[in-house]
């Protein structure tokens, strides 16, 4: 009965700690992300920092790991944005990691409407 | 060699070829499935011929369209950006008067990158001079650089920027040509919003573009040509 109580209480004690301690993400629209989630959470300002070169200074617009690119899926549906509220899609995990956002001081928070979406891509 | 260490090493083999299969599909897919990925080259040089004697006094759709565009306030006071200006000018001899929009000449020699302590002004291959506002730490050595008053600085902190066109508190910016549209195959908005067609926008290293056929037919001018700048655009009839 022992071994059989441990054992329960070891496996659901991973998604115990999850719920309680992860911050909670209005993750949008959300779908297939352009790499896998764990590795995104890990690299994502490495991937941003090279994209924002290369755009701004050889005029490079993949859109594949383009900030738009993110904000397109990743903004609210409630907001349109990734930033403002505790949950967030941006501003959740940063909140909860005490790392400063700079981005969204010049770059657009907020998912492009619909209508200017067509001519701009 | 033991028997094992060979069945090892041949299992070894094997599961590396799988393993780059499995890849190699991944990266063709995500090469084809996004759009442009060629970096600007200076095979382009971009430019505009501005024909003065078409800008109407009073006009002032280009100034309009521009900060439509870029995502700016359109005020006028010192501490409030302006990317391009209606200037008038008036002969007072023969009373002769003349407007036309100024704004960054993006110069092939750009003084402004030149003073630029952090390599944060720039001149793209293409001949677009910039500012990336990541390197820019807003000392203004640019502005006084710049012999055409072209660049501003942002003193307040500003909110719902355009998409296209980031901007913010602390760094210095100007006239991009429009660069989000130019790599889109677009023109810049000035040129599309002017009603008669006096903003024309090209290709200065193509022979057979318009402007570069222009250029050869009409007499044009560089403002301050004596400053050995080579800009990018050019005005005809002043």
């Amino acid at each position: 009965m022992k071994v059989l109580l441990l054992s329960f209480l070891l496996a659901i004690t991973p998604v115990w700690a999850a719920d309680v301690f992860a911050p909670k993400l209005d993750i949008g629209k959300g779908g297939q992300c352009v790499e896998e989630p764990q590795w995104m959470r890990k690299n994502h300002m490495k991937v941003l920092m090279h994209q924002r070169d290369e755009t701004v200074h050889q005029g490079i617009r993949d859109s594949k790991y383009s900030l738009k690119n993110c904000i397109e899926c990743h903004a609210s549906t409630k907001d349109n944005s990734v930033i403002g509220r505790a949950d967030s899609f941006c501003e959740g995990c940063h909140r909860f990691e005490a790392v400063k956002i700079d981005c969204f001081e010049c770059h657009s928070s907020k998912r492009r409407p619909a209508l200017v979406q067509g001519e701009s891509k | 060699m033991s028997d094992t260490d060979v069945r090892r090493r041949q299992f070894l083999k094997t599961s590396v070829g799988a393993a780059a299969v499995a890849i190699a599909p991944g990266m063709l897919l995500f090469d084809m499935a996004h759009g442009k990925t060629e970096a600007v080259s200076s095979k382009v040089r971009w430019g505009m011929l501005i024909d003065t004697a078409n800008c109407a006094d009073g006009c002032n759709d280009c100034v309009q369209a521009c900060n439509k565009e870029n995502g700016l306030s359109g005020g006028l006071s010192p501490t409030d950006s302006q990317w391009i200006r209606k200037v008038e000018l008036n002969d007072m001899r023969s009373g002769r008067t003349l407007a036309l929009p100024m704004m960054c000449q993006h110069c092939a020699e750009p003084p402004c990158v030149d003073v630029c302590p952090t390599a944060a002004s720039f001149k793209r291959a293409d001949g677009i001079v910039l500012v990336d506002k990541h390197l820019c730490i807003g000392c203004r050595y640019c502005m006084m650089a710049c012999p055409y008053k072209a660049r501003s600085f942002v003193h307040e902190p500003l909110h719902d920027q355009k998409p296209d066109v980031p901007r913010g508190k602390g760094t210095v910016e100007s006239c991009t040509m429009c660069v989000h549209r130019v790599d889109k195959g677009q023109q810049p908005a000035c040129a599309e919003a002017c009603p008669n067609k006096s903003i024309l926008f090209g290709n200065l290293n193509d022979p057979d573009s318009e402007i570069s056929r222009k250029i050869r037919t009409v007499a044009s001018t560089q403002i301050r040509a004596d400053l050995g700048l080579n800009t990018g655009i050019r005005y005809q009839g002043i």
